[in-house]
């Protein structure tokens, strides 16, 4: 199994969610950005534990996939909470502080 | 799938301690009730739910007592993935306490503005349950696991005033920041993983090197995992939600992120560097020393231009960050692993101490004067003199001026450096000290307002604080002193044997 296909896939979704999340002024879209990482995460531990016949790989997939899923709970409902108060989830009109 | 049969077959049960895992189970239940409860009770005995998470925290700290006066000293759980040792008993009583702390700064600051109090203590207690978690994970699924649960609670927690828009952009910010930060580190643990076959930190050791095929992705992976964590410590570059987060969150929530979610990400820090990266220092320690040495200069030079006291505090405490990861920077040479160990758990309970002191100040004046500029400070010292004093004494031991605490996790820290007999050691050193009085610059702004200038109304009622708040300003008062008049006691507890597993270079 060629293990190397599936570490440049996720070495470049790991390449497009940084750059999204560093480009990207929308809250919800770097929200997908920082989903992008953490698939790529995912494909390079289930390739890893398939190159070393493993399975903490997949223990280590499944808790990301959980763990993800609260975050992206948390993270709407915090984007819901700004909309409401500001009426826009653009990250560049957070600025209430400065300095 | 033959191999995933064989390795099912093969499973046992793990043993499980519940004594050793008894501090946590407390907070478990304490949560739980809080939870219960404020479902249950009506909004005029809210208060009872303050009781219960004090409470909790004091009960959690029986059990740590306990085993850290039991004759076994290291107790390790699922193959040495979870491991109560000294270290981690030290650990989670700073938290315990750094939490009971908080929950006294909290208890009249959470009756203001009609916010739902029940969810306040439930994010809380959960995210201290993920800090005591962190203490003991040795395995990078339960260093993940409790680094999110200690920080998910926390992100809501700064979004917890939900109608001022302030404290939600303090939310939104830490949560993309954090996020991203624990993304990346995932992505250089999933690096780790895949070169060493196993996610135990011990394991990690053993393949983790700087020679051979596989050092660039070894490499990436240290660099991965570390820029995780020094997000979490708001290591310059890596600090720039801090200070908006800190400004913009409720102040004894502000108190807790600076004090407790910080100490966890060192905690993290010191457990990768100890048990899971000794042979690869080449990477790391030029690394960290580089973040130190950023750290501690621009966290000082911005300190210096603020006007706000919780946005002054804020870049006072990422500097602080820089001088706890001062000995890490030599924590691989010979000479100083033991005293970069001891130097950063010291410094850690010092800076917890003072800096939960400053807010409980912060607090009682803010709740008269309603405003967070330093110059609200004016003249604190004819109206409220015990504050001023107080505030004083805790801005000193920030500064590091004998014989306060303080001095003496300065003094341990320059110790470490120059024990490494390597000029890096020497360099950053240099750079600490021209820091600690730079620093003296902006802690001393604040004290000459609070001796030297008038109020700025006019209005001189003495500031009557609330019980909880004489309590937490006594407890920390108290520990600034004793740390500083008899650094004996603080030693005490940061001279540990090696982290339990650590490999022995």
């Amino acid at each position: 199994m060629f293990v190397n296909q599936f570490l440049f896939l996720a070495a470049v979704l790991f390449c497009i969610g940084v750059y999204g999340v560093i480009a990207r002024k929308n809250a919800v879209l770097m929200l997908m950005s920082i989903e992008l990482i953490l698939n790529s995460v995912n494909i390079n531990l289930l390739a890893f534990a398939m190159r070393n016949g493993s399975t903490d790989g997949h223990t280590f997939a499944l808790y990301i996939i959980a763990v993800a899923a609260a975050e992206v709970g948390v993270g709407l409902g915090l984007v819901l909470l700004v909309y409401r108060n500001k009426k826009t989830i653009s990250v560049d009109e957070l600025s209430e502080m400065r300095g | 799938m033959q191999h995933l049969q064989i390795i099912a077959a093969q499973w046992v049960a793990p043993k499980i301690d519940y004594f050793a895992l008894a501090p946590e189970i407390v907070v478990v239940v304490g949560l739980c009730a809080v939870l219960l409860l404020d479902l249950f009770i009506d909004q005029r005995k809210q208060w009872l739910l303050t009781i219960v998470s004090s409470f909790t925290l004091l009960a959690a700290m029986l059990p740590v007592l306990m085993l850290g006066l039991s004759e076994t000293s290291v107790r390790s759980m699922f193959d040495g993935r979870y491991v109560v040792d000294d270290f981690s008993l030290v650990i989670k009583g700073l938290f315990l306490l750094a939490g009971y702390v908080v929950v006294l700064l909290s208890s009249s600051h959470v009756e203001q503005g009609e916010y739902w109090r029940g969810e306040y203590w439930f994010l809380l207690l959960t995210s201290l349950l993920g800090m005591l978690m962190m203490a003991s994970s040795r395995d990078l699924v339960s260093i993940f696991v409790a680094l999110e649960f200690l920080s998910i609670p926390a992100y809501m927690l700064a979004a917890w005033r939900k109608r001022d828009a302030k404290s939600n952009e303090a939310g939104v910010k830490y949560f993309l920041l954090g996020v991203f930060a624990s993304a990346v580190m995932l992505y250089g643990m999933s690096l780790m993983y895949g070169v060493a076959n196993s996610t135990l930190l011990v394991d990690i050791a053993k393949t983790l090197t700087t020679t051979g095929d596989f050092a660039a992705v070894h490499a990436l992976a240290v660099v991965f995992v570390i820029v995780g964590f020094a997000f979490k410590v708001s290591a310059v570059p890596f600090h720039t939600w801090a200070p908006d987060t800190y400004e913009g969150a409720p102040t004894p929530v502000t108190a807790f992120l600076s004090v407790a979610s910080k100490a966890a990400g060192f905690v993290a820090l010191v457990v990768l560097i100890y048990t899971a990266f000794p042979a690869s220092q080449d990477v790391w320690q030029p690394f960290i020393w580089v973040l130190s040495a950023l750290t501690m200069t621009v966290g000082n030079v911005l300190a210096l231009k603020q006007h706000n006291i919780v946005r002054m505090i804020a870049y006072s405490s990422i500097s602080q960050g820089g001088f706890v990861l001062m000995p890490l920077a030599v924590a691989g040479m010979a000479g100083s692993e033991n005293s970069a160990l001891r130097s950063v758990v010291l410094y850690m309970i010092v800076y917890a101490a003072t800096n939960l002191g400053v807010f409980a100040v912060i607090l009682a004046v803010s709740a008269k004067t309603r405003s967070g500029e330093i110059s609200s400070f004016g003249g604190l010292f004819s109206y409220a003199p015990s504050l001023g004093v107080l505030m004083t004494l805790f801005l000193a031991s920030l500064a590091g001026i004998p014989p306060l605490g303080g001095w003496i996790a300065k003094f341990v820290a320059f110790q470490s450096l120059l024990q490494s007999q390597s000029n890096w050691g020497y360099a950053l050193a240099i750079i600490g000290a021209v820091n600690s009085v730079v620093a003296f610059g902006y802690y001393g702004n604040v004290m000459r307002e609070i001796w030297m200038r008038p109020p700025p109304d006019g209005d001189v009622t003495p500031i009557v604080a609330p019980g909880s708040l004489r309590l937490a300003l006594t407890l920390t008062s108290a520990l600034t002193l004793v740390f500083g008049i008899l650094p004996s006691v603080g030693l005490r507890f940061a001279d540990l044997a090696e982290i339990a597993g650590a490999i022995t270079r």
